[in-house]
């Protein structure tokens, strides 16, 4: 994080003033990143709508099932159950998974409902579009910001946790846990949880999607013969693909609550303007709101 | 305090749930134009650019094992073409088969079955990944295209190898179903045009009597019930104009990916 631009407020006693916590590149790369995840995420399902299973091992029919599948049936009386089987247990889903209704009010079978697919009804030459489109400017979004972070410090100085952040890894877990977070002058800094999540995601998560994305490839696949079975075959990295992008998800979900319960419109403003608020004054026990 | 927390925050969601709605719908309509597809078919030239700098054109799709072979490998699109003529063929055993080569070459042939058979063949045990996202692993027998091109030697302006296909893909009986490769594809090593699949003569639901494989690319690529090939210089003047069936039905001509 940039340099303390301090102003502080006139009058009396500051309470608080406005430190410069979010440069440009980072502003806008991450909000790039916004838009190219979500749409690749949703695009992906509709992609993924195509065929709703997934498999472990090199090809979909190997004489083993698949670990999951998220499908409809058709009952005599023509009743629609909507279900997920997962390693053998089946789960029913209806209305969300399976079959769901549209934005219109139809009834339609697909694996994920139309509200959560790019585009919402089944098309997948199109997904595929938005999906390949996007995955461009997500890898060219991601490759400046790893060089930008490594040349302007961004990765050394606020990413990759101290010796003391490690050392605090425990109580900061203990904080995250009670919905604690650090206000005044430690507020300037990510805290170790929130630096180890960011890595992960930054050098293990992303860069695995990308990969396993390369992997679904047959043109990529015949780079060096039988890569691919490294990570237990092209079936299996389809379903790496899909999982990983949960976890995204997953990250993504935390984060916004992690943002929200911190600070809402403080945390949105430094992602925005840059600027971000730190409070002088002592901490006081309250509840977010 | 609660109260305005509660609807304050029942507002932001039910902000985020309209802006989401809204931004969806808006998606929805882009696909729908006419312009915006188009900007995202860059994507298609830049993998295909990407594929070309990374992967080495003559680099050979993985092989597999015998013991990796589906037990039942899918049938995908037409599992029979039904027309008058595909049956009669069927019936006698594709005898009057012949494979028509044509278009941009010096000399124009076709061949029967058993003209293929003597030509310069390759047996390969590959993985067929659809478009769709499944996979199957076949073991395929079939004649080297580049064999084929060597016997009619192909014009010096001919950019692309375009198959013609034996089952309509309308309930009609037209649009006949086709696609095409450039010519990096078509002579390489593992591009050939099966006649047996499995160790028996290639099955009607897989494309009797031949069908392209073509190793490196998704399944719609590997075009079944090829009856005729022509060498061309551009995709113009055929069906939609696109390369392909599914090509003209939107999907990417550059399928490496």
């Amino acid at each position: 994080m940039p340099q303390d631009d301090s102003q502080a407020a006139q009058g009396t006693a500051p309470s608080s003033y406005v430190y410069y916590r979010h440069k440009l590149p980072v502003r806008i790369m991450h909000w790039i990143n916004v838009v190219a995840l979500t749409i690749m995420f949703m695009s992906g399902l509709q992609i993924f709508n195509a065929h709703s299973a997934l498999y472990w091992g090199k090809s979909s029919y190997d004489g083993t099932p698949p670990v999951l599948m998220i499908t409809s049936r058709v009952s005599d009386k023509g009743v629609v159950t909507g279900y997920a089987n997962v390693f053998g247990h089946e789960f029913n889903t209806t209305g969300v998974l399976g079959v769901a209704k549209s934005a219109d009010g139809q009834v339609v079978r697909a694996a994920f409902p139309s509200w959560i697919t790019i585009p919402g009804m089944k098309w997948l030459s199109m997904a595929r579009a938005w999906h390949f489109f996007f995955a461009w400017i997500f890898v060219l979004n991601g490759i400046v910001f790893v060089l930008y972070s490594i040349f302007s410090r961004h990765l050394a100085r606020d990413l990759v946790p101290t010796a003391t952040d490690v050392k605090g890894i425990g109580a900061s877990i203990k904080d995250h846990l009670r919905f604690r977070h650090p206000s005044g002058e430690a507020a300037k800094r990510y805290n170790v949880l929130q630096k180890l999540a960011y890595l992960i995601v930054i050098f293990v998560l992303l860069p695995l999607v990308i990969l396993m994305g390369l992997a679904m490839s047959p043109m990529f696949d015949a780079l060096f013969a039988g890569w691919v079975d490294l990570f237990g075959g092209r079936q299996a990295a389809r379903t790496i693909h899909f999982v990983a992008a949960w976890l995204l998800v997953a990250f993504v979900l935390i984060h916004v609550f992690e943002v929200i319960i911190s600070g809402l419109w403080n945390n949105l403003r430094s992602m925005i303007t840059g600027r971000y608020r730190v409070s002088t004054q002592m901490r006081q026990e309250s509840s977010h709101d | 305090m609660i109260d305005s927390t509660q609807s304050r925050r029942r507002f932001l969601a039910r902000a985020a749930a309209a802006a989401s709605a809204l931004v969806l719908a808006g998606c929805d309509q882009l696909s729908r134009t006419e312009w915006f597809p188009r900007v995202l078919a860059v994507a298609e030239k830049w993998n295909r650019g990407a594929a070309n700098a990374i992967v080495p054109r003559k680099a050979m799709a993985q092989e597999f094992a015998e013991s990796d072979r589906s037990p039942q490998f899918r049938s995908n699109g037409t599992s029979n073409p039904g027309t008058d003529e595909y049956q009669a063929m069927v019936a006698n055993g594709f005898a009057g088969y012949r494979l028509a080569v044509a278009g941009l070459v010096a000399k124009p042939m076709s061949f029967s079955l058993a003209e293929l058979r003597a030509l310069p063949d390759r047996t390969q045990i590959t993985r067929h990944d659809c478009v769709e996202g499944w996979s199957a692993i076949a073991k395929w027998k079939g004649v080297k295209l580049s064999a084929i091109l060597d016997a009619v030697q192909p014009a010096a302006n001919a950019k692309y190898v375009m198959f013609h296909c034996a089952d309509p893909m309308e309930s009609d009986g037209t649009d006949f179903y086709y696609e095409s490769v450039d010519l990096d594809d078509a002579y390489h090593a593992q591009t050939i045009l099966a006649y047996d699949m499995n160790d028996a003569p290639l099955p009607v639901p897989n494309g009797a009597p031949l069908r392209l494989r073509v190793e490196r690319q998704l399944g719609y690529k590997h075009a079944k019930y090829v009856t005729a090939i022509a060498l061309v210089d551009s995709f113009d003047n055929v069906a939609g104009g696109k390369g392909g069936y599914w090509e003209d039905n939107g999907y990417q001509w550059y399928a490496g990916i």
